[in-house]
């Protein structure tokens, strides 16, 4: 009795302003409020409202059968609350049905489990605390920055005391094994890890409106086709994507809203599938096998690594740079610091930078803000310095 | 193929271009007899009594004394005696004039026998009578050699290719390196202009250097983009002297470089007035402004004005191992054209781990992709970019890397190939 498990992950940046040189030590300010205001309202009227909409349609449609998880980064609640409150609205209508689930990440979706330990469990503390705030909710399961994942990543998370953390289910972890089933970290008892099937959920989130593809145009029978094929040797059929595949990605034209309008309804006529959600999913099925992963894995690019955030000089040399400053940061005790330090550890800053296929163009440049990761890089870098001299200018209260 | 300037005496990247594309092609076995105007050399003795008597005739040798012969038993070197020299505009074509004369005049205070030399017998009195009296002289020698295709570089040929066309009938390609558009801004030559417009309409096919000059070409000049073929310029790796590993770069004093023509095309003010930004903020930089020009002395004016002589060094202009010395000693190099049509040097300095700054205006940058590019008007983001350049060192660190990487692909060898196969698809 296999079921379906849905997580949608919702980001958005804060974009910095163009910072040069002559703003070093003129103007503290370097977020970029325009556009970031502009990018929330336009994907809130684009995505958001009307995929939020037609969740909740198909909540109460499918009488609570259908069921559907989010993670929603601290800084993309920031800016709801800033810019587009009615999609925080119409968000926690979407939880109040119960047929929601609501994970953990960081709240700046941020590398800082790179580089420290310590401010990787204060910034999923924030975020905890903040999602009971604005929801009401305690959240049970983990999901890391763009699926992060790792043996000691997992660890952690068992200590925060969440029941399963989410991963990407790619080859190289699972060797013989279907991603379709529960699973557990080598080194913990307690926690569960679900993976990500990766292919199906490419379908939807890349391949879609992709002329070139075979399958295309893509229709909700056929898809469910190919859910029904696993039938006999799946439990949990884990589809992860970007929530602004929904008519940012893919736009309302490509028909990407009557796809899944259809595709619940689809999938339940066979009488043995039914949706979960992550919490759900780990109760109805007990784990397989224990999985080893030694190093880290994400769901970015075909590497599925940490190259698109890390490893080029400019990215490791913007991140050395801000963490260096954590012992002095705390030392001020100044709240407001702290969380313009813990901005700048925000993922998106380094994925910017990344010079890997950047000469050939690809998905990289779509989502970049900046003409080069140079650019990017000399941005970042130029705030830094500023947000330094104003630090190290701040009394020490600690 | 009518061309410019051979080894030793290239003054700029028409010449290189010139001369590697001419190797890379003749490496794919095609003939080229590659005719250049040139001032007939002076002989040892009685040097200008073979200057006058054979003030037009053409001469036809082998190119000597040469390390790569083996590359050249491809190219045929026909030198016409003519004062023309690429960038010449019509002050600088009469100045040229006097110091041919000038120098004949030495010549006769220490030669033994005297002659009078007329330079106006020689070459034109201006620069346009000069480049018809070329064109005429140089295209009849399309009725001696045997050839299959004429292929003329920049518009101070052109007109020798139109004249080859008229006596052989065969396929003429008009190279473009650079336009008046370019040199010459608002203040454009009509008459330049006329003939540029003229041999891109005689041209059967037009190589343009880059995507930004063949757009110049369909928007100013009226041409159909069908016409224009894009062949992007390339750097040879030969290029790189021991120099490299012997001059060490200044860990305290980092140096900022521009090289160049100092004219109005290259956009040296630019440079000036981004130094004194980022000196405001920084001060141990120095900025080398490398080459000659007409715009010199209003730069030391303006750098005094400024108060930043101090940082700024002119050097005039440079022979070949005095430019690669600079580029081995830089840390940062800027090409701030106003219009550059392709920018070989951009390519050098990185072969010299030298990252580069681009002006936007220019071709180079469609192919050096890992570059930081600035709008040559924008001082204030040049200097922004400078400044990181000199105060980050991993910016300079990862953008060697990958433009390192980048220009493995940018040879000469692609650019004959697809030079080749235009020339296949003209015959």
């Amino acid at each position: 009795m296999p079921s379906i498990c849905f997580y949608f992950q919702v980001h958005q940046p804060k974009r910095l302003r163009k910072y040069t040189i002559f703003d070093i030590n003129n103007s503290h300010f370097y977020e970029d409020e325009e556009a970031n205001a502009g990018i929330m309202r336009k994907v809130a009227s684009k995505c958001y409202l009307p995929t939020n909409q037609m969740m909740l349609d198909l909540i109460k449609m499918h009488e609570g059968r259908f069921r559907i998880s989010y993670s929603i980064s601290g800084v993309a609640i920031e800016q709801m609350k800033k810019y587009s409150p009615e999609t925080l609205d119409s968000f926690r209508r979407l939880v109040d049905t119960g047929c929601v689930e609501i994970l953990s990440e960081t709240y700046y979706h941020s590398l800082s489990f790179l580089k420290s330990t310590e401010e990787f469990k204060k910034q999923i503390q924030q975020h905890r605390d903040l999602i009971k705030q604005e929801f009401g909710y305690d959240t049970n399961v983990f999901r890391n920055t763009e699926l992060i994942y790792s043996n000691d990543i997992a660890k952690i998370a068992e200590e925060l005391g969440f029941k399963a953390i989410l991963a990407e289910g790619v080859e190289k972890i699972l060797d013989w094994r279907s991603a379709n089933f529960v699973y557990q970290p080598s080194n913990c008892n307690d926690i569960k890890v679900l993976l990500r099937n990766y292919q199906l959920s490419d379908d939807i989130a890349f391949r879609f409106s992709n002329r070139g593809w075979k399958e295309f145009p893509l229709k909700a029978e056929r898809f469910t086709s190919w859910v029904h094929d696993l039938d006999s040797n799946a439990e949990t059929i884990n589809l992860f994507m970007d929530y602004e595949t929904f008519g940012e990605h893919q736009w309302t034209e490509t028909g990407i809203f009557e796809f899944m309008k259809v595709l619940p309804g689809f999938i339940m006529k066979h009488s043995s599938f039914s949706f979960s959600t992550p919490s759900e999913t780990i109760q109805r099925y007990s784990v397989r096998e224990k999985l080893n992963v030694p190093y880290y894995v994400s769901w970015a690019d075909t590497e599925r690594d940490l190259s698109a955030w890390v490893g080029n000089n400019i990215q490791d040399d913007a991140l050395e740079n801000v963490f260096r400053l954590e012992q002095q940061v705390y030392a001020t005790a100044n709240q407001d610091l702290i969380n313009t330090w813990r901005a700048l550890q925000t993922s998106d800053h380094f994925y910017y930078m990344c010079t890997k296929w950047f000469a050939d163009g690809d998905v990289h440049k779509y989502f970049n803000p900046y003409e080069s990761p140079y650019e990017a890089y000399i941005n970042y870098q130029n705030v830094l310095r500023d947000f330094e001299n104003v630090l190290f200018k701040q009394p020490v209260l600690i | 193929m009518y061309g410019w300037e051979f080894p030793p005496s290239i003054s700029g990247g028409l010449g290189i271009a010139c001369h590697d594309l001419t190797l890379a092609l003749s490496q794919r076995n095609i003939k080229i007899n590659f005719v250049l105007p040139n001032l007939k050399k002076a002989t040892h003795q009685k040097s200008h009594v073979d200057l006058i008597s054979s003030s037009d005739v053409i001469l036809q040798h082998r190119y000597q004394n040469i390390s790569y012969e083996d590359f050249l038993q491809n190219i045929d070197l026909i030198n016409v005696n003519s004062a023309l020299r690429p960038y010449l505009n019509e002050e600088t074509y009469i100045e040229f004039l006097r110091e041919i004369q000038k120098l004949s005049l030495v010549t006769e205070e220490s030669g033994e026998s005297f002659f009078k030399l007329n330079i106006n017998d020689l070459y034109g009195p201006d620069l346009l009578t000069e480049v018809a009296r070329y064109a005429y002289v140089a295209g009849q020698i399309a009725n001696n050699v045997d050839h299959d295709i004429i292929h003329a570089h920049d518009w101070l040929t052109i007109l020798a290719g139109i004249e080859a066309k008229k006596a052989s009938g065969k396929k003429l390609i008009y190279h473009v390196h650079a336009l008046e558009i370019d040199r010459s801004g608002i203040n454009v030559n009509p008459e330049i202009y006329r003939i540029e417009k003229h041999g891109l309409e005689q041209a059967d096919v037009i190589i343009a250097v880059s995507f930004y000059t063949k757009n110049i070409i369909v928007k100013h000049y009226g041409i159909h983009p069908n016409k224009v073929e894009v062949v992007h310029n390339a750097v040879s790796k030969t290029k790189v002297s021991k120099i490299k590993n012997i001059i060490k770069k200044s860990p305290q004093e980092k140096i900022v470089l521009f090289l160049g023509r100092v004219t109005f095309q290259k956009g040296p003010d630019y440079f000036l007035e981004a130094a004194a930004k980022v000196l405001k903020k920084q001060k141990n930089i120095k900025f080398v402004i490398a080459g000659s020009g007409d715009m010199i002395n209003r730069l030391i004016e303006r750098a005094a004005e400024l108060k930043i002589g101090r940082h700024v060094i002119f050097t005039g202009f440079l022979n070949r191992e005095q430019v690669e010395e600079v580029f081995a000693a830089s840390d940062v190099y800027v090409m701030s054209s106003v219009s550059e049509p392709f920018g070989i040097s951009s390519l050098e300095a990185v072969l010299f781990d030298v990252p580069v700054i681009l002006s936007k205006q220019s071709g180079v940058a469609e192919v050096l992709k890992h570059s930081l590019k600035v709008d040559f008007w924008d001082t204030n983001d040049l200097a922004n970019k400078i400044h990181a350049l000199v105060k980050y060192p991993a910016l300079q660190n990862e953008l060697l890397v990958q433009a390192s990487e980048e220009l493995k692909h940018i040879q000469w060898e692609n650019s004959a190939q697809k030079v080749e196969e235009i020339y296949k698809a003209s015959l």
